[in-house]
């Protein structure tokens, strides 16, 4: 079992760069389907005013 | 989402697998032992980050041909899951070369290239912060998008070309090259096990930009009512 520390570093980083690049993606969407329902507000408000 | 759920599962089981595979199930390595496991990972994500990027090229290309903002989000969508595939090679490929070369890098034709490459993509996805127009941003981008891809044939021919300290390709690289039979299937299905994952960040990540120009649309609309 010769160098499998480097076998489990590549894994693990591997792996966490994944999981980080995934929880991005999640946050962006949360964040932009936080947006669309603001904004959806924002326009039935305004179009209701006229 | 039922369909997105089953992507997801199916994704990360394979991937699950094909580490099991690598690690208990291939044969070990004569001269580098356990460290050539490493092999499995480091390789299989280079080819999804080399596809992902194809679908890009594809995909920039269609923008610029038919000028629909589909395009223009399958493009932005590869080029970020291909930085990440390519992060990890370029990580990976370090912790391997040191035990390995006694060197974690060198400014080999493979190395270089992949580097440029991410660099290139990188460069891709600053543009795209750099212009406000939606429609300049999505031509501006898709052109550069076409000239970065150029780099993917020299990365890939990089170790067939030229004889640096990259070792030579084991598979398409010609009469003298192979892979021992044994570590045939775990390599093949880590590399099936790779795609289906980035598949699946793809789509995610695609999700991501639609919702995007939802946002874009329903902003016009606010400032015009």
């Amino acid at each position: 079992m010769k160098n499998l520390d480097s076998v489990f570093w590549a894994y693990i980083l591997g792996w966490a760069i994944f999981f980080g690049f995934y929880l991005s993606i999640a946050k962006r969407s949360n964040d932009l389907r936080a947006e669309v329902e603001r904004l959806k507000k924002s326009t039935s408000r305004s179009t209701g005013e006229k | 989402m039922a369909k997105r759920v089953v992507l997801c599962a199916a994704a990360v089981l394979l991937v699950i697998a094909a580490a099991y595979a690598s690690f208990f199930i291939a044969p070990e390595e004569r001269t580098m032992g356990d460290l050539q496991r490493i092999f499995y990972f480091h390789v299989s994500c280079a080819w999804a980050g080399l596809t992902a990027f194809l679908i890009g090229f594809a995909s920039n290309l269609l923008y610029v041909w038919k000028r629909n903002e589909k395009y223009d989000w399958l493009g932005v969508t590869c080029a970020e899951v291909g930085v990440a595939f390519t992060t990890i090679v370029l990580i990976s490929g370090p912790i391997w070369a040191k035990p390995a070369w006694g060197i974690y890098w060198t400014w080999d034709a493979r190395l270089t290239s992949t580097f440029v490459l991410w660099l290139l993509y990188i460069s891709y996805l600053l543009l795209r912060t750099l212009v406000e127009e939606p429609n300049r941003r999505a031509l501006l981008s898709a052109l550069f998008g076409i000239f970065a891809f150029i780099d993917v044939p020299i990365v890939f021919g990089a170790i067939r070309w030229w004889r640096t300290q990259h070792p030579a390709p084991v598979i398409m690289g010609g009469p003298n090259s192979g892979l021992a039979p044994g570590m045939r299937p775990t390599f093949y299905f880590a590399v099936l096990a790779m795609h289906l994952f980035m598949w699946f960040l793809i789509s995610e990540r695609y999700a991501l930009e639609k919702l995007r120009g939802e946002v874009e649309v329903l902003r016009r609309e606010a400032e015009t009512s």
